[in-house]
């Protein structure tokens, strides 16, 4: 919405979103050796929609992917649901306000958004009674938030799609 | 009340309506999850929808992992090879005498008409995947109750105790090590027979011999086993060597640090142990409403 040239988006398909909410949970699920820095893809991508599209992605849809996120996980069940329905609301209160900035703004609004969910999480699981896993756990959220630009590319590529090349039309 | 602006288009209930409803449910389902254990056929349901999906996830790591079992460098091999050859000439005389204190104890327990050990029965299974709970130390193996696994069966590798199965999939165990806070193993110090519990220390890599007097007879390399006194893993398995003890007059316990036998974070394959020591049944003074709540407690070592 902002700098040198502008889309006018053609509307989202909604497989689409279900799509890449489906491809970000099979990222997530991907056992890793070791956890450090892996960014939460889904979390990401469901603050995208939430932010790109608060009609169709909303707060329920991200709380049932947190559900499934715990029990693939063992974790504690809810938590991740809480976390990602935080997520969504704090993507859907924002949807009018981000889009006007430029892509790493965006990307800083983004991490105070994950941010956020993850340190309700640490706070749920201190309670319960948990380890503190140490600063790193919030490093997949700094990469997931550098990770912005390129989400939004990705994301937003079947939208910017003409149905008919013409050069002289913006769209 | 009616000041506010009607909707234009009918949305449903309002962002922080709907927020706050699944607040609420995510915080009770956790409750009974961590306080009750009743969210357990939820995620029982959960897992089950998720398995193939975890199972896609899983197929390029588990192909890696093949595939680089496959192109194992000769010279790796053969160093490994070599270091196996040693090993197993150190353990010979042990091995040796070993087999002579078997026979001279399996005369003793004739004579004293003891209850001889069962044989323990054992399943071989390899680590799929480390556990993406950060805030505690799991692993999951890839044998589940079709092959026989059992809740709280213990996990050993070749070098001492690794964990116990604490959650059971038709085809995968989730194995709690003993290095994750709150799982504790009751242990003896081999040296004087002293007992203790031993817990994870929460780092991931120590263990912490928990509630001992501060002027309790424990050294730096004394070698602590399984004491056996819970049931659930069988008497005398490795699990640590204490690094090092502080003893603080201050403080009414000693602070003793210790170094997990088992080689935790490095292994792929494990035993899970099926065949306990058959334990006495617990004298029947108790009403059965308090020992049924008091076995939940033992099974589930969170």
């Amino acid at each position: 919405m902002h700098g040198e040239r502008e889309h006018i988006l053609l509307p989202v398909k909604v497989g689409f979103i279900a799509a890449s909410l489906a491809v970000a949970l099979l990222f997530n699920l991907v056992p890793w050796r070791d956890l450090r820095g892996v960014p939460d893809l889904l979390a990401l991508v469901i603050a995208f929609w939430c932010i790109h599209q608060p009609r169709k992605m909303g707060i329920g849809i991200a709380w049932a992917l947190g559900l499934v996120m715990d029990a693939a996980n063992g974790t504690l069940i809810g938590q991740h649901a809480f976390a990602y329905a935080v997520l969504a609301f704090g993507g859907q209160a924002l949807h009018r306000r981000i889009p006007w900035f430029p892509l790493w703004q965006q990307a800083l609004h983004v991490l105070v958004l994950l941010v956020a969910s993850q340190a309700l999480t640490l706070v749920v699981r201190l309670i319960a009674g948990g380890t503190f896993p140490g600063w790193w756990f919030f490093a997949g959220s700094l990469i997931a938030a550098a990770l912005w630009p390129a989400a939004t590319h990705v994301l937003l590529a079947p939208q910017r799609r003409p149905e008919i090349v013409d050069e002289n039309r913006p769209i | 009340m009616d000041r506010q602006t009607p909707a234009f288009f009918h949305r449903g209930p309002a962002p922080t309506t709907r927020v706050t409803f699944f607040a609420v449910l995510s915080m009770l389902l956790m409750v009974l999850d961590a306080r009750f254990q009743y969210a357990e056929p939820l995620r029982q349901v959960l897992a089950l929808a998720a398995y193939p999906i975890q199972q896609v996830a899983a197929a390029p790591v588990i192909a890696y992992g093949r595939l680089a079992d496959f192109f194992a460098s000769r010279s790796a091999l053969q160093r490994e090879n070599e270091a196996l050859r040693s090993e197993r000439l150190q353990a010979a005389p042990a091995l040796l005498a070993l087999e002579a204190l078997k026979a001279e104890n399996e005369v003793l327990r004739a004579t004293l008409a003891a209850r001889s050990k069962l044989p323990q029965a054992s399943i071989f299974a390899e680590i799929v995947y480390a556990g993406r709970d950060p805030f505690s130390r799991k692993v999951m193996v890839d044998k589940g109750s079709q092959q026989g696994v059992q809740l709280a069966q213990p996990v050993i590798d070749a070098r001492g105790v690794l964990g116990q199965i604490t959650r059971v999939h038709p085809l995968l165990a989730e194995v709690t090590l003993i290095v994750d806070k709150d799982h504790p193993v009751p242990v003896q110090v081999v040296r004087n027979g002293l007992r203790g519990v031993v817990y994870g220390s929460g780092d991931g890599a120590t263990l912490e011999l928990r509630h001992m007097a501060a002027n309790a007879d424990v050294e730096p390399g004394d070698v602590l086993v399984t004491s056996g006194i819970d049931g659930v893993y069988p008497r005398g398995l490795p699990v640590a060597r204490v690094t090092g003890v502080e003893r603080d007059a201050a403080a009414a316990f000693a602070s003793i640090r210790c170094q997990p036998a088992a080689e935790v974070g490095r292994n792929r394959q494990v035993l899970v142990l099926t065949a306990g020591e058959a334990v006495p049944p617990p004298p029947a003074a108790e009403t059965p409403a308090r020992k049924a709540v008091k076995q939940k407690r033992a099974r589930k070592p969170q």
